[in-house]
């Protein structure tokens, strides 16, 4: 064991013991959920420190109306319809992209909003057409795409503007007031975006601590013992244990560019509805660049799978466990719902790394 | 044959701008059509390049001698976008991985199919390349192309070449591998770095570009194999770890075999642009495939001098031991990780995704 992960391990026991309680607490961001268990810390957790993953996996939170608009953008003839690789097997109602690939549609896979915009340079006959979803961490690369394709006169590329905010999300899952959580681990990489004082909403309001961390087992583990301090204290403070890369005010360039693209508007969230102020729209000057607009492609209803149960996942509300569907009729290889798609997403973290874990002391550790 | 009518244009061709190749540069119907075309095709392209006294024949089949009484016969097809990457090629992929497959059976090689089924326009001096390497990669693994056939197909209906490679090798007396042999205690190794034929590909494919020289490791493993008991190392169990990685090897044996895999992050031999890569695209570099890497099982006793052994390979350099079997219930393999926790690792389910962030 890595020396400071012992330390980090030994104060979590040594607090958890004084806690003297379950002590809740949401790790906001899919990656931290994916690293948690990929470095194995929940084996290292005492028995009374919970993590619940919460809304940050960008697949998961995409509302149904929007992988249903992605389809039918993929169905135009002229589309190449460029996205990140893990909304391709997100089911809507009208299949998903894979099975539209499959028949015909010209889907691709990228990895940054600049390849999109590559794309459609390298094809002028085409219409390029890039899936912006994602959170602060995705948006400023799609407003840096955008006003790049504007300065350069592109024509034929445009945007599934889908972009969603991190703040928003956690106040309005505290306002429903049955979440029973005793504080927030905070993403590193949204919040050298935002800056740490974004989270302050959360703290003045709602008394609940956050802290922000970074992604290595040290990083992680720093974050736990800090929430578990300031509920062994009974205070709610706002930390930052990854100042080396996050900042109070966040990075001011990324933050005016999202602000000359983009105006905050409301969002619909997959099972979660609409949340007021929790998304991105174009501003007008770039609405020439919207996708739905240029197609005619109305945005539709969510009509969820019934048996799926992502939004009270996503909530923290239940176990990926407790849903009849999990590990049966929804499995990594025919998802029902989007948390088992990503790589990011609860229901798959479960069933990847910690499934069969539930039956071996060993592997054990916190379990919801 | 016709290719298939939609709606859709075809994606454009992911290659570099140049003029117009001419007919003679580039794979047409014709050369399929079993005349003077595809007479010239064989002779002046293959057979310069793969010939030898069974195949030069061009006999419907090629008669080979049989040493031992028991044989291991395998057969195995690529299709590979981009046909040419870091490292290799689809020919260079073909052969290594029909010889690993017949290798880690315990087979010596006799003798490869070679079935190239060649999409219209596909560039002649692609193909020569692609020849070379096979003729380089047979001659490496010391076996030789004794069988084959050429099929031309529309364009639009393939993704330029697609070839399948049949093999037949004799079983080597000396090894005996299989999950049964397989008891708690033993000892896990790898002949080298994880992850490398996968990210190379990764890396070059359309629309996932960065900067990086990540190399294929697509190699033959026959000769590694064969030195293990010629120094009386005894093999329990050999699998390549192709598709699936090393995640899907392990997890058949805990599977089959009935019993449980520890296996230790930290001992794990990775690439550090490897693991960069793959942690940017978020994948587990555990899930990612090799074309030159295998699982070995020995008796723990063995191990030590089994290392040393494949050390001395040039194809085991960087071979570890990367954990052991044991008697835990239920089945299952885990990882402890380089922090110190523990967590099960499982077979991959499908293609792996990049991630969004």
């Amino acid at each position: 064991m890595r020396a400071d992960v012992g330390l980090l391990t030994a104060e979590l026991h040594r607090l958890s013991e004084r806690v003297g309680r379950e002590a809740r607490f949401m790790e906001v961001c899919g990656t931290h959920t994916v690293s948690m268990f990929r470095h194995g810390l929940r084996s290292l957790l005492p028995p009374n420190v919970v993590l619940i993953s919460g809304p940050g996996c960008p697949v998961c939170v995409t509302a149904q109306r929007h992988i249903d608009a992605a389809i039918a953008l993929s169905r135009v003839s002229s589309v190449i319809l460029a996205t990140y690789g893990d909304m391709i097997r997100v089911p809507g109602r009208l299949g998903s992209l894979e099975a539209s690939r499959a028949l015909g549609a010209d889907v691709r896979a990228v990895n940054s909003t600049l390849t999109a915009l590559k794309l459609a340079r390298d094809n002028p006959l085409r219409e390029v057409v890039f899936v912006a979803v994602g959170f602060e961490t995705t948006a400023p690369a799609t407003a840096a795409a955008l006003k790049r394709a504007l300065q350069e006169g592109v024509r034929n590329f445009s945007v599934l503007a889908a972009h969603k905010l991190v703040v928003p999300a956690m106040l309005a899952l505290l306002a429903s007031g049955d979440d029973r959580l005793d504080g927030f681990l905070c993403p590193g990489h949204v919040s050298v975006i935002i800056g740490a004082e974004a989270y302050r909403p959360v703290v003045e309001r709602h008394h609940r601590p956050c802290v922000v961390a970074g992604f290595e087992p040290e990083g992680m583990l720093a974050g736990l013992v800090a929430l578990l301090r300031q509920t062994s204290e009974g205070t709610a403070r706002l930390e930052n244990v990854y100042p080396q890369v996050v900042s109070d005010r966040g990075n001011r360039a990324a933050l005016e560019l999202l602000d000359e693209v983009f105006t905050v508007a409301d969002e619909p969230w997959r099972e979660l509805g609409v949340i007021a102020k929790s998304g991105l729209k174009l501003r007008p000057a770039y609405e020439r660049f919207d996708a739905l607009a240029r197609f005619g492609v109305e945005l539709g209803e969510d009509e969820d799978h019934p048996a799926c149960r992502c939004g009270e996942v996503i909530q923290g509300r239940i176990h990926p466990k407790d849903c009849k569907v999990f590990g049966t009729a929804c499995t990594p290889l025919s998802p029902l719902g989007p948390c088992m798609v990503s790589s990011e997403g609860t229901c798959s973290a479960w069933y990847k790394y910690g499934r069969t874990a539930v039956g071996r002391a060993a592997v054990g550790g916190a379990a919801l | 044959m016709s290719t298939q009518a939609t709606e859709y244009p075809a994606p454009p061709a992911a290659r570099p701008e140049r003029a117009t190749p001419g007919r003679d540069d580039i794979v047409v119907l014709a050369h399929g059509g079993g005349g003077e075309m595809m007479g010239r095709l064989i002779s002046e392209r293959i057979l310069t390049r793969l010939g030898n006294p069974v195949l030069d024949d061009l006999t419907d089949g090629a008669i080979l001698p049989c040493p031992t009484s028991k044989m291991v016969f395998t057969t195995d097809s690529f299709v590979v976008k981009p046909l040419e990457f870091p490292g290799g090629d689809i020919g260079r992929l073909a052969v290594c991985g029909t010889v690993n497959d017949l290798a880690v059976m315990g087979g010596l090689p006799l003798g490869l199919s070679l079935g190239l089924i060649l999409e219209e326009g596909l560039e002649l001096a692609q193909l020569d390349r692609i020849l070379v390497s096979i003729k380089q990669a047979a001659q490496e693994a010391g076996v030789r192309v004794v069988t084959g056939d050429t099929k031309v197909i529309e364009r639009g209906a393939g993704t330029g070449l697609l070839v399948n490679t049949a093999g037949v090798a004799a079983l080597d007396p000396r090894i005996h591998v299989g999950f049964s042999r397989i008891t708690p205690g033993d000892a896990v190794l790898v002949n080298g770095t994880l992850g490398d034929h996968g990210m190379a590909v990764m890396s070059v494919r359309n629309g996932l570009e960065f900067q990086t020289r990540i190399s294929s490791d697509a190699a033959p493993l026959n000769g590694l194999i064969g030195v293990l008991p010629d120094a009386g190392i005894d093999l329990k169990f050999l699998r390549d770890a192709t598709r699936g990685g090393l995640a899907g090897v392990l997890a058949d044996v805990a599977e089959r075999a009935g019993h449980s895999i520890e296996i230790e992050e930290r001992r794990l031999p990775v690439r550090s642009n490897v693991e960069a890569a793959a942690e940017m695209l978020g994948f587990d570099v555990l899930n990612i495939a090799n074309e030159g890497k295998a699982v070995f099982v020995v008796a723990e006793r063995q191990a030590a001098a089994a290392l040393e052994v494949m050390r001395r390979h040039r194809y085991g350099r960087e071979a570890a031991i990367i954990g052991r079997v044991t008697d835990a219930t239920p089945p299952l393999v885990e990882l402890l990780t380089e922090a110190g926790g523990r967590r099960v690792v499982q077979r991959p389910y499908g293609e792996d995704l990049p991630r969004i962030c």
